[in-house]
């Protein structure tokens, strides 16, 4: 890491100091604070005991699987839609009416319908996603270059074949910056569904902290939820540097 | 073979349009054209822009039906895009897939055609070799000169073993010394394969120095104006069949043509 880089790190690292030294100095027993290195000590016994690795592996499955269903439905209605223009001024209204709503404005529906557990959350992050993908695929699928599909009918490639060797590959790099986005925001949507209602969990666990009056786990989970979403994140970038430095360099040269 | 599958010099016809008449979005686009392309030879099309040339490449292509009249391929009317009919587009940049090397995109040609996938190779090899890029084959588009994009184009197009090659101003955006090259590249690969070309481009010497026959077409709606023989010995040259007098008078009755032809709209 450069210098440069390394300078980011010297405030927060201050403020952290600074907010230990205050804790320390002046003991006051809060609800709501815990100094930052007892913070850290409960989220590594956490870990020790398995707790923190259970929790995260709910919220994981909720968001990963959540993505799955929510960007593949996002991806097969996309490419349809942006293929067949009949078919997309049919759902227009149907997907412009729905897409505003808020994810978790739909959670007592939700709950109604699959009650608590994972179908809950799958249910509402694949909301989330799906139209994510929808969205972008579409535009990404309307704005390949008119002249290859010309190419395509000219060659007498069957239609399948003209969406798996031109259509996709074509909006491939735009799909992936989609797949990306959505990836974040399922990370977000199964936490809030989990703080919000649903007992398991990432999200639960830190608002069972809470209401038992236990800021320093709070804050450990907090600082845990911090370090998956930066990893979820990195992971992503780098699967999209590797698959399509290629194809983005080409897209840029156009 | 029929007897429309005849022409009046007795020599065998591929296309013939008889009384075809394009109107896209209300506009009569062509108008009443009847021309007649003979098996192997290389046709050249020219006219002032907004004549409908291009359009009449893409009628022949199957890319548009007539509204009026026929196009018929061996006798056969033209509906819809044939695997042994080969468009290239003068936007080679835009024609060509930028996420595969040149084998890849010669061998789009060949899964659309449903070659097994043990010929394919050997086929690839040879398109390549005829255009002169057979070093380049790993290379992509993007990593290409525009008249090697240009001959990556022609090479798909050779993998589908044409009856007819289209060619809509293949060279028009290439540098001088790029498009003479390709120009011979063009009259080698219809000596070898013996496909009938037609060839629509802007530049009159152009169409002179390679075609049996030259059509211009007058605008509005386009139509066909005038139909040359070039009576140019083969093999031609840069140099030598440019400066025969009979391509000069060519070029002047062509010149004519146009000129008078922009004057009447």
């Amino acid at each position: 890491m450069s210098s440069d880089r390394l300078k980011g790190l010297i405030l927060p690292a201050l403020a952290v100091l600074a907010f230990e030294i205050w804790l320390r100095a002046f003991p006051i027993a809060s609800d709501a604070l815990a100094p930052p290195s007892a913070a850290v000590m409960a989220l590594a016994q956490g870990l020790a005991d398995g707790s923190v690795l259970l929790a995260t592996r709910d919220t994981l499955l909720g968001a990963i699987i959540g993505l799955g269903i929510g960007s593949s439905i996002g991806l097969l209605l996309g490419v349809l839609t942006g293929l067949l223009p009949p078919l997309d001024r049919l759902l227009e209204v149907s997907i412009e009416s729905i897409r505003p709503i808020p994810s978790v404005a739909l959670l007592p529906i939700g709950l109604m319908v699959f009650g608590f557990g994972y179908a809950l959350e799958f249910s509402i992050v694949a909301k989330t996603c799906l139209f994510a993908t929808l969205i972008l695929t579409r535009s990404a699928v309307r704005g390949v270059e008119p002249r290859l599909m010309e190419v395509a009918r000219a060659l007498r490639l069957s239609p399948f074949a003209r969406v798996t060797k031109i259509v996709l590959p074509a909006a491939l790099p735009q799909i992936f910056v989609a797949f990306r986005l959505a990836a974040g925001a399922a990370l977000i949507v199964a936490v809030t569904v989990e703080i919000t209602i649903n007992p398991q969990g990432l999200g639960h666990a830190m608002m069972t902290a809470q209401q038992a009056l236990r800021p320093d786990v709070m804050l450990g989970y907090l600082l845990w939820i911090g370090i998956v979403g930066f990893l979820w994140n990195a992971a992503l970038l780098l699967a999209q540097r590797h698959l399509f430095g290629r194809a983005a360099v080409s897209e840029a040269m156009r | 073979m029929t007897d429309s599958a005849m022409n009046s010099a007795g020599r065998q016809s591929l296309y013939e349009f008889r009384d075809v008449g394009l109107t896209l979005g209300g506009k009569l686009i062509l108008n009443g054209i009847e021309i007649t392309v003979r098996k192997g030879e290389i046709l050249c099309i020219v006219g002032a822009s907004g004549c409908g040339k291009t359009t009449l490449l893409r009628l022949a292509g199957g890319l548009y039906r007539p509204s009026q009249g026929s196009v018929l391929f061996d006798g056969a009317p033209m509906t819809m895009p044939r695997q042994d009919v080969a468009i290239i587009f003068q936007d080679y940049g835009r024609a060509l897939l930028p996420w595969r090397t040149a084998t890849g995109n010669v061998a789009l040609a060949l899964e659309a055609a449903k070659v097994p996938a043990a010929e394919r190779k050997g086929r690839i090899e040879a398109s390549l070799a005829k255009v002169g890029l057979a070093d380049h084959a790993d290379k992509y588009p993007t990593e290409m000169s525009g008249g090697m994009q240009q001959r990556l184009q022609i090479a798909r197009c050779l993998a589908q073993e044409p009856q007819a090659l289209l060619m809509d101003e293949p060279f028009g955006a290439l540098d001088a010394m790029t498009r003479q090259s390709l120009q011979d590249e063009t009259l080698a690969l219809h000596a070898d394969s013996g496909a009938t070309i037609i060839f629509v481009t802007h530049d009159l010497e152009e169409a002179i120095y390679l075609g049996d026959r030259v059509i211009g077409l007058l605008p509005h709606p386009g139509r066909v104006g005038i139909e040359i023989d070039v009576h140019l010995p083969r093999p031609r040259s840069q140099l030598a069949t440019r400066e025969e007098p009979e391509f000069l008078r060519l070029r002047r009755e062509l010149f004519d043509f146009i000129e008078k032809s922009e004057g009447h709209r």
